[in-house]
């Protein structure tokens, strides 16, 4: 007792000392150069103000002709049928699967960046956050179309979706396939939700900043009257904490739901327990990917190396890498199991997707989503923009390639081997998919030319200035004031 | 703000929102009666080039069904007869009458009456007659009180869910085999139908087939 109040005593009387942290401890702050408020807003909107730049007209340009190419190849697939397609029994999911799940596992960055990292307090994201959800949206509208138009008789569509008819039926609640269309009509939903709910303020930003009639008129519409007062924001935040808590879900279940569709059939290699967990893991590893291929040339050509630092593509590279693994450790487990089982039908299946017909895709699947992504454990390579690059469209094509071999590989070397065919793509397949990178980029570069894409509320949060222990930071009491105490 | 957006743009969502709304409402009551078979296929009676009255044929003389229709308690198909078979009584009956001129004349040549064809069902659906008719289905449930009409119409939407209300309850429809083409019969009471139709669906061994194939082969 004495011992303790002659240590207080001690501490009252002798001058607080508190040691600066070691350097090494220093935190790197998320926005570099020490950038003001009035900067940051400044440079993020001028992207939407200045002059639509040159390259921008010509990707443009290349972007809408392959949404022309699309909407050729929908419109001849829907007019003649889905035999224009290279589907071939067995093989009766062919690309447009495929296409699908790639698509689909793209958008899987943009709702854990919002949605996860945003519950754990990853303040990094706001740098990215409003792209890569962005980048979700658009994905998830390629992917929706395979399933829209797989169908055939697209004005059928409306069967998917359990609405009464006058046939007394309803789709079969037992299917996977009926799962995911909840899946990811939901995941849409709440993905456009949330996107839209964070663009609010900024959309706010945006109108208050307009010089003409129509943007004001525009950006109004959509800013739904925000003022910004602290009811608005405590309002706001409340609604982002619980949309990021209804999204986090989602970022599993989604691609859990997708990977069922195989996982609950009989085939073998789609017949496993892995499959949730490492389609998830192998959905965020393309969803990284795409993000980097995005953000990489976005930081460079609009200069926003002060907001996207060299940090944050370090940080991505090291989730890239982590899902990269995970995906890597599917693959031998698969392989292990296939052993461990003794089965011979997937001992046969599993020995054909690396020695079969279509060893030209196991092979890059390998190359680009296992053994390349190590490379990432070295920050001199983390940190060479060119090389993660170059990294993270590889990632994407590896994907690509794992979705076909998964699915092509199984159905054309199925059960009966009087069955089995190599299955080649039409000019429409091909068609069809480089009119959804049509699609995707026409919507994505309007996307950056319109709105804010860097979310520039969140950013100011994560600034030294918004921290009120940081000696930038903090409603600053006057001087005098201070003195007089 | 008031710049850009005019006083009275406040009650925009509003209205906005209420006329969405009425209008989905709108939309989805007029599909649901007016699109659907209960509307747009009940009440078809097609001009005929014979004016055939089943209501004196089957209604006055009581003439049975099968009699004109007698392929239907072995085929899938419940056959129109040949003129022939007309000409076996009016060789006799009205053989003057200008109405039976078609008659006549088909009836020598051999070439069929064009009949307009009333009860369809999609091709992509396989119904049977005889599996119905010899398993206790009257000619009323899908045909309606034809003995009652001039000139024949459809009564029944015979959409998918007039035909699986069927096939999910057959007790309350089946009857005695004896009764199939007395139109008017009716069961006393909904318990004796109800005892009845148990009975005939164990003895008959009539299932409740609701499987796609079933249908759609």
């Amino acid at each position: 007792m004495a011992a303790s109040a002659e240590t207080t005593l001690d501490l009252v009387e002798a001058p607080i000392r508190v040691p600066q942290p070691p350097a090494e401890l220093e935190r790197t702050p998320l926005v570099a150069n020490g950038r003001s408020f009035g900067w940051l807003s400044n440079r993020v909107a001028s992207l939407i103000e200045n002059k639509a730049p040159g390259w921008w007209w010509v990707l443009f340009s290349i972007s809408l002709l392959g949404l022309g190419l699309l909407i050729f190849c929908m419109s001849y697939q829907i007019s003649t049928g889905v035999g224009v397609w290279g589907d071939m029994r067995p093989a009766m999911w062919g690309w447009g699967i495929v296409n699908f799940v790639w698509w689909i596992g793209i958008g899987h960055a943009g709702t854990l960046i919002s949605a996860i990292l945003f519950l754990l307090r990853q303040r990094w994201r706001t740098a990215i956050n409003r792209a890569a959800e962005a980048m979700t949206i658009f994905a998830v509208m390629c992917a929706g179309i395979y399933p829209l138009i797989h169908v055939g008789r697209v004005w059928y569509d409306w069967w998917l979706f359990p609405i009464p008819n006058a046939n007394s039926i309803w789709p079969q609640f037992r299917s996977p396939l009926m799962w995911d269309v909840f899946a990811v009509s939901t995941y849409f939903t709440v993905s456009v939700l949330f996107w839209y709910m964070g663009l609010i303020p900024d959309l706010a930003v945006m109108r208050d900043r307009s010089k003409t009639k129509a943007r004001q008129f525009l950006y109004g519409l959509f800013a739904l009257g925000w003022t910004g007062s602290n009811r608005a924001w405590s309002n706001y935040e409340k609604a982002y904490l619980l949309l990021a808590g209804l999204s986090t879900p989602l970022v599993l279940s989604v691609h859990s739901t997708v990977s069922l569709d195989f996982s609950v059939s009989q085939v073998s290699g789609w017949h496993t327990t892995i499959f949730p967990p490492y389609f998830v893991a192998g959905a965020i590893f393309s969803g990284f990917g795409m993000v980097l291929t995005l953000v990489i040339p976005l930081r460079s050509i609009f200069k926003l190396q002060d907001i996207i630092t060299i940090k944050h593509i370090e940080t991505m590279c090291k989730v890239t890498l982590a899902t990269g693994s995970m995906v890597g450790y599917a693959y031998m487990m698969e392989f292990f199991i296939c052993w461990y089982s003794g089965d011979p039908n997937e001992a046969f299946h599993f020995s054909n997707r690396a020695l079969g017909p279509y060893q030209w895709a196991w092979i890059p699947m390998i190359l680009c989503n296992v053994l390349i992504p190590q490379l990432f454990w070295f920050k001199k390579l983390r940190r060479n923009l060119v090389l993660v690059f170059i990294v993270s469209i590889l990632v994407n094509v590896g994907m690509w390639c794992e979705r076909f071999v998964i699915i092509v590989v199984s159905l054309t070397r199925e059960f009966l081997p009087s069955s089995w065919h190599y299955f080649r793509p039409t000019w429409v397949d091909i068609g069809t998919y480089a009119g959804t990178f049509g699609l995707f980029f026409t919507c994505f570069l309007l996307f950056i030319r319109f709105l804010p894409m860097i979310a520039v509320s969140e950013i100011k949060g994560v600034t030294p200035q918004a921290d009120p222990h940081n000696p930038l930071g903090g409603a600053k009491v006057p001087q005098f004031v201070h003195e007089e105490h | 703000m008031s710049a850009i957006f005019p006083k009275w743009t406040n009650q925009l969502p509003v209205k906005v929102i209420i006329g969405a709304v009425v209008t989905g409402s709108v939309v989805t009551v007029g599909a649901w009666y007016y699109l659907t078979p209960k509307y747009a296929r009940v009440g078809y009676q097609p001009v005929q080039p014979v004016p055939f009255s089943h209501a004196v044929h089957a209604g006055q003389l009581g003439i049975d069904c099968r009699y004109c229709h007698n392929g239907v308690e072995r085929s899938w198909y419940a056959n129109i007869p040949a003129s022939s078979k007309c000409m076996n009584c009016h060789n006799q009956v009205l053989k003057n009458d200008p109405r039976l001129e078609l008659v006549r004349e088909s009836a020598q040549s051999g070439q069929p009456i064009p009949w307009v064809q009333i009860h369809r069902v999609p091709d992509f659906v396989y119904f049977n007659h005889a599996v119905h008719v010899d398993r206790g289905i009257s000619c009323v449930e899908c045909h309606g009180r034809v003995d009652q009409m001039d000139e024949v119409y459809q009564v029944k939407p015979l959409s998918m869910t007039f035909c699986l209300n069927c096939h999910r309850h057959p007790e309350k429809h089946l009857r005695p085999l004896d009764k199939i083409t007395d139109l008017a019969w009716k069961p006393a009471s909904p318990a004796a139908q109800e005892a009845f139709g148990r009975k005939a669906m164990k003895e008959w061994k009539v299932q409740s087939l609701q499987t796609c194939s079933t249908c759609h082969r």
